[in-house]
């Protein structure tokens, strides 16, 4: 079966800033393949290129070397971004549009037919729990309201492939509780999930497989409970021991 | 086209739940009827005045709403982030050019429908007639001069990452074609070689703004100009637009979106 997606040999360089013509390497041939219906955790320290590599997958940069698909077809084709959903990382929607509106837009721009289109904006407000804000403008929303009408916006088009970049971020616990659960369905529901998180525990519980990058480099992947196994600890301890974490000696 | 006209409407949805509209518009409406509230010396031409003053506001309003509006858009969708979710779904970079340019452009062209319908109601409430023609003239050639207008704004808008820098440019860069456009070449014969030659290519590369400017047709009630000539000045107006969206395109299909 084809994978979901696939990253070949892909390697991103950018002009360093305040140092002349020296590049600095983002991503340094990186191969890694999604399949269909896995939960799919990609971790790394900050700077390591987790968004880097998603934003070339959304077709926001282009590689320097190496090839990117999504669904077999390459990103760089705007068609292959039809089936997907992606949260960016703190994002602030149309403040003078409601919840309802900004989902209604982004219908539009996936040509969904209007009855199925307010169908699933009843469904997915609710689902996010917005349905008593659903008429408020969202710049009456709280940061966690707005996560969670980013998520709606995500789901709109029902995508094959959803990809989320630190979903979790600035959420409250019962927030994260509900992008997990959301998550959590999705996967019952066949569909891939490809996200990027600094939660450890959550990637833990609801992730099939792992990815864990570094400087660029990819140092590990493979099925969450096999690496356990293999490395006899916890994702956060086979995480830190992995970016070559050394804890401070006691005094 | 659906995302363009999804794109579109978003731009035209914040044009009138902003203040800027409603503030221009209630300036010129309050200057216009307190100018028309005063009798100067029972002068019979009071009239043109109002008029022209009411038309220079809706000038500058209109050129207000469409640099600001147009200066704004991409920045704001950068700084926001709403750029990344938009642009991860089946939306191409021209299109997303294509759809702002057409948000503002038919922004603008409901603001002046708004002004327009105030200026006439006003010049028709004190003169009593009405010369339609040139009041459609004076309209639809103000409107397809502020496509080049937004377009220009649109540009600098990838090319400058504040708006308010862009903004000024475009406002310096708007100003000096209307107020100076016209001069250029008979300044460009007064001066020497080779800077005769660099003043008149400027004089032809520089969209003529100022030639759309007929609110003289509408103050001083002059006969309309053919309408062929009309053709013609949106087809300038619209090879002008294209081309300024083609080099906005150009410079924005090759940036980096790095969240």
């Amino acid at each position: 079966m084809d994978p979901i997606v696939e990253l070949k040999n892909l390697r991103v360089e950018f002009h360093a800033q305040n140092s002349g013509s020296a590049r600095k390497v983002a991503i340094k041939d990186l191969n890694l393949k999604i399949g269909a219906g896995e939960v799919f955790g990609f971790l790394g320290p900050n700077g390591a290129g987790k968004t880097t590599t998603m934003n070339v997958l959304l077709g926001f940069l282009q590689p320097t070397s190496g090839s990117a698909f999504l669904f077999g077809v390459d990103v760089r084709e705007p068609i292959a971004r039809q089936r997907i959903g992606f949260l960016p990382e703190s994002t602030y929607y149309y403040k003078f549009l409601t919840a309802e509106e900004l989902l209604r837009f982004y219908a539009r721009i996936f040509g969904i037919p209007r009855a199925v289109a307010d169908e699933r904006i009843d469904r997915l407000l609710s689902l996010v729990d917005l349905d008593a804000a659903r008429k408020r403008t969202i710049k009456t929303y709280s940061k966690g309201m707005q996560q969670r009408v980013g998520l709606a916006q995500a789901l709109m088009n029902d995508p094959d492939l959803l990809i989320l970049d630190e979903p979790t971020s600035g959420l409250d616990p019962l927030g994260r509780m509900k992008v997990r659960e959301i998550i959590q369905r999705l996967k019952n529901a066949g569909k891939t999930v490809f996200f990027s998180s600094h939660e450890l525990g959550e990637v833990e519980t609801v992730c099939d497989k792992v990815a864990i990058i570094h400087q660029g480099e990819l140092k590990v992947e493979g099925r969450v409970a096999d690496l356990m196994a293999k490395h006899q600890a916890n994702l956060e301890k086979i995480f830190l021991d992995i970016i070559g974490y050394q804890p401070p000696l006691a005094a | 086209m659906n995302a363009i006209m999804a794109i579109a409407g978003v731009v035209i949805k914040e044009l009138y739940r902003r203040k800027d509209f409603y503030v221009l518009f209630v300036l010129t409406a309050v200057v216009t009827l307190l100018l028309a509230s005063v009798k100067f010396f029972d002068d019979r031409n009071i009239v043109r005045y109002l008029k022209e003053i009411c038309l220079l506001l809706i000038w500058i309003s209109a050129l207000v709403i469409a640099i600001t509006t147009a200066a704004r858009q991409i920045p704001a969708e950068r700084e926001n982030r709403t750029l990344l979710s938009l642009l991860a779904k089946p939306v191409t970079r021209g299109q997303f050019i294509i759809g702002k340019f057409a948000g503002c452009w038919l922004a603008c062209g409901f603001s002046l429908v708004v002004f327009y319908s105030f200026f006439g109601v006003v010049s028709g409430s004190r003169e009593h007639s009405f010369a339609l023609p040139q009041f459609l003239q004076a309209f639809w050639l103000q409107w397809s001069m502020l496509g080049i207008v937004v377009a220009l704004a649109l540009l600098g808008s990838v090319v400058f990452a504040a708006p308010s820098s862009n903004g000024t440019i475009c406002f310096v860069v708007v100003g000096g074609i209307l107020l100076l456009g016209r001069h250029l070449n008979q300044v460009a014969l007064r001066l020497p070689e080779p800077r005769r030659t660099l003043l008149y290519t400027l004089y032809f590369l520089l969209p003529h703004l100022e030639w759309y400017d007929v609110r003289d047709l509408v103050v001083y009630d002059q006969p309309p100009v053919r309408w062929a000539a009309c053709g013609l000045a949106m087809l300038y107006a619209g090879v002008y637009t294209a081309l300024l969206l083609y080099a906005a395109w150009l410079v924005f299909r090759r940036q980096a979106l790095n969240q």
